[in-house]
């Protein structure tokens, strides 16, 4: 997209207005200020964490509009107007999302470092396609390195949820 | 219910990790926190004739500046094995990389801007980059060898170093040469080993809070209880002084053991007189850490019939400018490296070499990793002189329980057979290959436990919900859900009724580390331990409040029970006590018993690393698909079956990924793909078609139950195995990674009609 900074304006900071889980952000940022540090220095939400630092690993992710990026190469400014989800805001209370659930269930996590980002990831793929095809899981969490599992317990816990996310009264498509 | 061991229970910290509730060091927040950085050098061996900080020190927002000239009140040399590293450069930097200075300011912008503005005047030395140029009569020394002090921990004996070797370590058994004279078969080779970065995906972070007389550390640190150690040798304090807390990490496969980036940010928040925090970026990780490269020589012998006799092995590993853990490596590679067979004889001289190139250390499985596909290959290529198949050799000279692994070690405590035709049965061997596809298997073993030295504490509170101290660090590999299952079993309390907060060296009592395989044998016997303490103190509590003899109580579900009367914990405690407070307390440990313990013998136990691999050959462009990655977790009994197969997935991928295409590049000691743009680690794009982990239980370890470790093994089986598929195609492997133009050139080079006008081969 394309960042227009008003002409003339040399003051240090941007005042900004997003949505971040549902909840209305109304601040000021540093037009250098990386979306991965707005999120966790100046909101708090640490579950987006820092790893390659060069849109490898996949670690940053948050949901743009619903849409993965990765927070540690975005402007935070490029956030403006728009909605952000992080992993702090995927479950309704204590209830857990399908796919944290999975994760959970299936031990689709280790050290844990990677798991925001790609339950994110996760989200955004059963979103475009309901039941992907194992191939298709491959292909859309090549973005999101995990070093511990070997990602097999990932790939069983996105199909689990795709499952269980699938609206009654249609049936289950073969994995 | 309570959830005692062999049930698949999730993960306790599993909740929290989906959720992004779970902390690490980097997300933790502290009033006044500064943020330091830290200047590296950019030569590989170069005098540091000035540095000049002025500049940088004036820069708003800087606090605080720190070079080796701060650190003229203490002794500023540390390294666990050998003393040769200081805080920051002292005159001279050995490797491009290597910290010369540090900023802390008020963030890490600052702090940054801050390195550019420090004035460095360096005079370039000879370097010796390789462990050719380091080996050469020529080579510049790396240390004076006759000034290098043993570490704190280095427990190899007499130190012998000796121009650029800091290390040598040999074994050896039987009449070698009249071994070989009888051998009718005999393979000999030399192999290379590339340098690997671990990848835990949180880099090193540690923050430093200096108070008055003591510090407070936060680290991403597998061992809390030696950087402990470390840091008070270091800044001459007393070893209460140090407190370490260890949040989660983010994976840790051996690159946060020992003591990393805990000197430099103690020293900066020493001097800014505030907390420090340091967080490395992945390209810092990769010069903090790394495998160690290497080259060998193995020569093999056997009878015609495929019984083998003799292994002479020679090695040199790269363990780069400063020692770190390079000469535990080289010795657990020596015991890897007969393989885990029967021999008439074996010789191995292991060396470990100083180069201007960064510290080499932990990795998971290391050492065995190094020998074992060479190994592998040997045995693999005197089965197809002999025309015997490779499971059968495999079976008629393997070593069987009791046998001696080593002069003087631990006698083998493995069903290694048993394992063997688990691999065979998971891959089908025997039945009919598709065109281009080959089938290996890797067999070895690995020194795992480390010093059988651990300690824990169980409280039970006042409403019979119990909390669990132990210095075990959770780095993913689910110890503190094993630790809770192990407390479950032994005291009948449900699990949710356990909490495992995790290292915390003014509160979790001593342990020795968390890496060798070694937390769920020996902590987890400490714990154990614990827990019947507490287990034996309510059944002496239900004894008198019941007026029966202990012998006829059970303990199940949170409640002591007498025929169908039952008092619940929390009654037993407020009997005890007369009181609605008080707590009971469980001690264990796990010590080597002056000598004469059960734990005396070394090592702990011996892990096997056990790997099969079946793969497809693109024979036009040398690329491989792995249709089959299989392993085998010897473990004696598994506490959460689950957790094991999940780790050896892990173990094997990351095998996969040493074997086909992870290495650093080096050039004149300057890494050349240090991001991870341009060092590849395996994405779920490189996974085997089918992903098979099965289990060994014997119960034959020395842990609670028979329990034995696991979780390193199939990253040293699996190269074997992939290794030992590709020879089966009939390509040849002397050299790690596996890369599709190494194959496609030795396909071309078998063939015959190898063209070289393709250019340059990518090796060194």
């Amino acid at each position: 997209m394309r960042v227009e900074i008003p002409n003339g304006d040399d003051s240090p900071h941007l005042r900004i207005n997003l949505k971040v889980n549902g909840q209305s952000v109304d601040t000021s940022i540093e037009p250098r200020e990386l979306l991965l540090d707005f999120l966790r220095d100046r909101l708090g939400f640490t579950g987006a964490k820092r790893s390659c630092d060069v849109q490898v690993c996949g670690t940053c992710t948050v949901l743009l509009d619903g849409r993965p990026v990765s927070a540690c190469c975005t402007l935070a400014y490029e956030a403006r107007d728009r909605e952000l989800l992080t992993i702090e805001g995927l479950a309704k209370g204590d209830e857990l999302h399908p796919l944290q659930q999975s994760f959970v269930e299936q031990t689709a996590l280790q050290c844990g470092f990677c798991t925001p980002g790609m339950i994110l990831t996760a989200k955004s793929l059963l979103e475009e396609i309901s039941h992907p095809t194992r191939q298709q899981i491959q292909r859309y969490l090549k973005g999101n390195l995990c070093r511990c599992t070997g990602y097999w317990n990932i790939l069983v816990a996105v199909e689990q949820a795709a499952r269980r996310l699938q609206p009654e009264g249609q049936s289950e498509s073969p994995a | 219910m309570t959830a005692g061991i062999g049930h698949n229970v999730p993960r306790v910290d599993a909740r929290s990790k989906v959720t992004g509730e779970a902390l690490f060091t980097g997300d933790l927040k502290l009033a006044g926190l500064l943020h330091g950085k830290v200047l590296r050098s950019p030569y590989p061996h170069a005098l540091i004739r000035r540095i000049n900080t002025d500049r940088a020190a004036l820069l708003p927002g800087v606090m605080t500046v720190l070079t080796s000239t701060d650190l003229q009140d203490i002794d500023p040399y540390y390294g666990h094995s050998i003393k040769d590293r200081p805080v920051l450069a002292i005159d001279r930097v050995r490797f491009v990389g290597e910290p010369l200075a540090a900023v802390a300011a008020q963030d890490e912008i600052t702090a940054e801007q801050a390195l550019s503005l420090i004035e460095v005047e360096y005079e370039d030395l000879p370097a010796a980059t390789t462990l050719d140029e380091a080996l050469s009569e020529a080579a510049p020394r790396l240390h004076e060898t006759d000034t290098l002090r043993p570490g704190l921990f280095h427990g190899l004996g007499e130190l012998h170093p000796q121009g650029n070797i800091c290390y040598h370590h040999a074994i050896s058994r039987g009449d070698l040469a009249e071994a070989f004279k009888q051998s009718e078969i005999i393979v000999e080779q030399e192999y290379t080993f590339p340098a690997v970065y671990q990848y835990a995906m949180e880099p090193h972070t540690v923050i430093a809070a200096w108070e008055g007389k003591s510090v407070t550390v936060w680290a991403s640190c597998q061992h809390p209880y030696l950087v402990r150690a470390e840091l008070a040798d270091l800044f001459d304090m007393p070893v209460a002084n140090v407190r370490i807390i260890v949040p989660f990490l983010g994976g840790g496969f051996g690159s946060k053991s020992y003591t990393k980036m805990e000197p430099i940010t103690v020293g900066l928040a020493r001097k800014a007189g505030r907390p420090v925090r340091i967080a490395n970026r992945v390209d810092e990780a990769m010069v903090t850490t790394r495998r160690h490269n290497m080259r060998c020589w193995m020569r093999t012998g056997a009878q015609a019939d495929g019984t083998l006799l003799a292994r002479d092995v020679r090695f040199w590993m790269d363990t780069g400018a400063y020692a770190d853990n390079g000469p535990r490596v080289v010795a657990t590679a020596a015991d890897a490296a007969p393989g885990p067979y029967r021999w008439k004889s074996f010789q191995i001289d292991a060396y470990c070499v100083y180069t201007n190139r960064p510290p080499a250390g932990s990795y998971r499985a290391f050492g065995a990793t190094h020998l074992q596909w060479i190994g592998e290959s040997q045995v693999d290529e005197i089965a197809r002189q002999a025309g015997a198949d490779p499971v059968e050799i495999r079976i008629r000279n393997l070593l069987r329980p009791g046998e001696e692994v080593r002069p003087g070690g631990k006698l083998l405590d493995a069903d290694l057979v048993g394992d063997v035709q688990k691999i065979a049965t998971a891959l089908d061997w025997g039945s009919p290959k598709p065109p281009d596809t080959g089938r290996g298997i890797g067999v070895g073993l690995l020194a795992a436990g480390a010093r059988p030295v651990s300690t824990a504490i169980v409280r039970m509170e006042i409403d019979g919900h119990a909390t669990i101290l132990v210095s075990s660090t959770e780095m993913g590999q689910g110890v503190r859900t094993v630790m809770s299952q192990l407390a479950s079993q032994e005291l009948a309390l449900p699990i949710d009724h356990i909490k495992v907060p995790g290292g915390d060296t003014l509160i979790t009592p001593y342990d020795r580390s968390t890496g060798a395989s070694r937390s769920t044998t020996l902590a987890g016997m400490a714990v154990h331990r614990a827990a019947r303490e507490i287990r034996h103190q309510l059944l002496e509590i239900a004894s008198q409040a019941f007026e029966v003899a202990p012998g006829t109580i059970e303990l199940r579900d949170g409640a002591a029970w007498h025929a169908d009367q039952s008092l619940s914990y929390s009654e037993l405690i407020q009997f005890h006590f007369g009181f609605t407070g008080g707590e009971l307390i469980g001690r264990g440990e796990v010590s080597p018993g002056g000598g004469k313990g059960s734990y005396a013998e070394g090592p702990v136990f011996w892990e096997v690393c056990i790997g099969g691999a079946e793969v497809r050959l693109n024979r036009d462009t040398g690329r491989l698909h792995i249709t089959r990655l299989v392993s085998v977790a010897d473990v004696g009994q598994a506490v959460n079956p689950h957790l094991v197969e999940a780790q050896e997935m892990g173990a094997s991928m990351q095998g996969l990924g040493n074997a086909l295409f992870e290495e650093m590049v080096f050039d004149e000691g300057q890494i050349l793909n240090g991001t991870l743009l341009d060092y590849h680690i395996p994405t779920t794009e490189d996974m085997p078609d089918q992903f098979i982990s099965r289990l060994a239980e014997n119960e034959d370890g020395p842990g609670p139950y028979g329990i034995k470790g696991a979780g390193e093994g199939a990253l040293a089986g699996v190269p074997a195995a992939i290794v030992n598929a590709l020879a089966d195609i009939g390509v040849p492997v002397r050299e790690l990674p596996i890369t599709p133009e190494r194959v496609w050139r030795a396909l071309k080079d078998t063939e015959g009609e190898r063209d070289d006008a393709w250019g340059p081969p990518s090796t060194p």
